[in-house]
């Protein structure tokens, strides 16, 4: 019975305090940006792209990003704005096509990296031992290991009928790698702060430390981690497309730079071929690398005060 | 303890070789695919051959070269092969066998990328100490963020860019490949000349693709450096600019750098496939692209597994040297 106005009231306690403070949460996020313009800059460039990208799948057809859709070997025109190519792809259609791809191979392999190197951290890290030996072990040993060279021998297994999730799945064999160092050396610190000591007394167990104690201090890092796993999946992926071991039938960025490389697109002067999707993987590139320096200035203070 | 160390560090070699050899041996055969039959149907369809005594040929290769054994087998007999270097015949140029055709490549290779390591190293390193230091000219200031910029684009991407804009659009410098088509490598100044003049651009990909790197790791060092005592100490004796500069700051702060170049030379082989593809250079990179159109394992595996050994060498070498650089760190963990 008491219970009814009890909650409403602590609801509404809640929801006015949310609310005097909304404006206040948004002025600190506003000083926070200003304060890091590294990571508004990598925002920007990434929202710029998103856009491109929605825009572009609005106003034109993607189903044109296959070949023989044009005519071939067409100049930019208004028609054609990035041109086509030599097999009749419309090249706007293929960049408005290959950026959610490409981005996916990047977030799907990056999520799945992150999510595997945590787990392993935490794991080797919180228990140590012969886990710990194990598992710093193999990342060691894989992070020793140039990848490119291993995911050519995974990829060349596969290849021939792949598509754009298996190249997420072969580029996401190493991924976790360096986030389960990273998250690794990162428990090896917190596990030794009081808090920790505190919650184990008051007989948390090792899961609920792990993931209400620990956690929550590793967001940043994990961010960090999870940005520049994605950046590093992509540059894997564009990597082994440009060696022609990727998805044949997707038009990927990576895959366009093939096609354009295969076809001999630079000695025959077709530069709309390769030009936009350079353009558009190096600011692809510039915006993680901008976003993930801005989200070590906030996992390290201490580097902020160094850049 | 020192012995200790010695051998732990050897066996973590040894170790990754095994596991580089293993990975080599195991994955393609978890496929399925054949490739001695898929090279034979190739060249019969060229050449118009019937596919009648396929079957036939196809065991006759198999047992030359020893796929008719049972797994464990031929294991174990990988595994001594590729200790003696001996990755077997390629597959698309027979009669070649895998480690001659890499020991023709690599030294293009490994002339290509010492060279524009050890430079893109120097260059960067010099520019992020100017970078770090308060007292550089201001003008140095603006280079940083473009280089950042430059530094997060794939090299072989700026290379494309690069490639298309000085051979092509300015016609100042060779197009591709490794000397001038039509000579035959000679020991002549003419002939090193010629090499040099098409290493430029492959090189300068790498060498701007490199810069910021080494410029944001040096930079972020000396920033640490300014702070420590002996830096106001030295600054307070009176010391000149230049010996505060190069003996004191840079001094203390290039030891990770000297790490991470260390790191990079294991990477000689395996840094710049992309590269040597857009410029169609003759080394292990071209050799690793052909390789893979024409599904030439054999080479793809070698290739590999000798680019993997390098990088297991060069960190091998650097945990062996690295307590003699830095007398701070000790043998023991």
């Amino acid at each position: 019975m008491s219970t009814g106005p009890v909650l409403s009231s602590a609801q509404r306690g809640l929801s006015v305090h949310s609310e005097s403070t909304w404006r206040e949460q948004a002025s600190e996020v506003g000083r926070f940006l200003r304060r890091n313009p590294l990571l508004v800059a990598g925002l920007v460039l990434l929202t710029l792209l998103f856009l491109f990208a929605v825009i572009g799948s609005y106003i034109t057809d993607i189903k044109d990003a296959q070949p023989l859709a044009a005519r071939p070997l067409l100049r930019p025109s208004s028609e054609y704005p990035f041109g086509t190519d030599k097999l009749g792809r419309d090249l706007f259609a293929t960049i408005v096509a290959g950026i959610p791809l490409t981005l996916r191979v990047g977030i799907v392999a990056g999520l799945i990296g992150l999510g595997i190197g945590t787990f392993l951290g935490f794991v080797s890290a919180y228990y140590g031992g012969w886990v710990d030996n194990l598992i710093s072990g193999i990342v060691d040993v894989g992070l020793t290991v140039p990848g490119l060279m291993v995911l050519i021998i995974i990829a060349i297994a596969f290849s021939g009928q792949l598509d754009v999730n298996d190249m997420a799945l072969i580029v996401s064999a190493l991924a976790w790698l360096y986030p389960a160092r990273v998250i690794r050396s990162q428990v090896l610190t917190l596990k030794q702060r009081p808090f920790v000591e505190v919650a184990r007394l008051t007989g948390m167990g090792g899961l609920e430390i792990i993931f209400l104690e620990l956690m929550p201090n590793l967001l940043p890092y994990l961010a960090a981690s999870l940005v520049a796993a994605i950046a590093s999946a992509i540059l894997a992926s564009i990597g082994l497309e440009a060696l022609g071991l990727g998805p044949v039938d997707s038009p990927t960025l990576g895959m366009t730079i093939y096609w354009a490389l295969l076809n001999g697109a630079v000695i025959n002067r077709w530069w709309w071929w390769w030009a936009p999707p350079i353009l558009v993987i190096s600011i692809l590139f510039n915006g993680l690398f901008l976003l993930s320096m801005g989200l070590d200035e906030i996992a390290n203070p201490r580097v902020r005060r160094s850049l | 303890m020192r012995l200790n160390y010695v051998f732990r560090r050897v066996g973590f070699f040894l170790l990754i070789v095994w596991v580089a050899a293993s990975v080599n041996f195991f994955l393609p055969r978890l496929s399925g695919q054949d490739p001695i039959r898929e090279k034979l149907l190739r060249e019969s369809m060229l050449g118009g051959a019937m596919q009648a005594g396929m079957d036939q040929i196809v065991k006759t290769y198999e047992v030359k070269f020893g796929l008719d054994r049972p797994l464990y087998q031929q294991y174990f007999s990988y595994l001594g092969d590729v200790a003696r270097f001996d990755f077997n015949y390629s597959i698309s140029q027979y009669p070649n066998r895998v480690i001659d055709m890499i020991l023709d490549a690599l030294p293009w290779t490994a002339g290509l990328l010492s060279v524009a390591f050890l430079l893109s190293f120097s260059v960067g390193t010099l520019l992020g100490a100017l970078f770090g230091w308060p007292r550089a000219p201001r003008y140095l200031g603006w280079l940083f963020g473009p280089l950042l910029s430059l530094s997060a684009i794939p090299y072989f991407l700026l290379g494309l860019v690069l490639l298309y804009f000085f051979a092509f659009y300015l016609k100042w410098l060779p197009s591709g490949g490794g000397f001038e088509r039509g000579t035959l490598p000679t020991a002549s100044v003419k002939f090193a000349l010629d090499v040099a003049h098409h290493a430029i651009l492959p090189a300068l990909s790498i060498l701007l693709a490199q810069l910021g790197g080494w410029a944001l790791g040096m930079r972020a060092m000396m920033v640490t450096t300014q702070g420590e005592d002996y830096m106001v100490f030295a600054d307070a004796k009176g010391l000149s600019e230049r010996t505060l500069f190069l003996r004191y700051a840079m001094r203390n702060a290039i030891l990770p750098q000297v790490t991470g170049l260390a790191l990079v030379l294991g990477q000689l082989i395996s840094g710049a496939v992309l590269v040597e593809i857009v410029f169609q250079y003759p080394g292990v990179g071209t050799l690793l692209w052909r390789a893979i159109r024409e599904t030439d394992y054999f080479v793809v595996q070698g290739v590999v597994f000798f680019s993997i050994v390098t990088i297991g060498l060069a960190t091998l070498l650097l945990d062996l040297i690295y307590p003699l650089l830095d007398p701070r760190i000790s043998y023991e963990k």
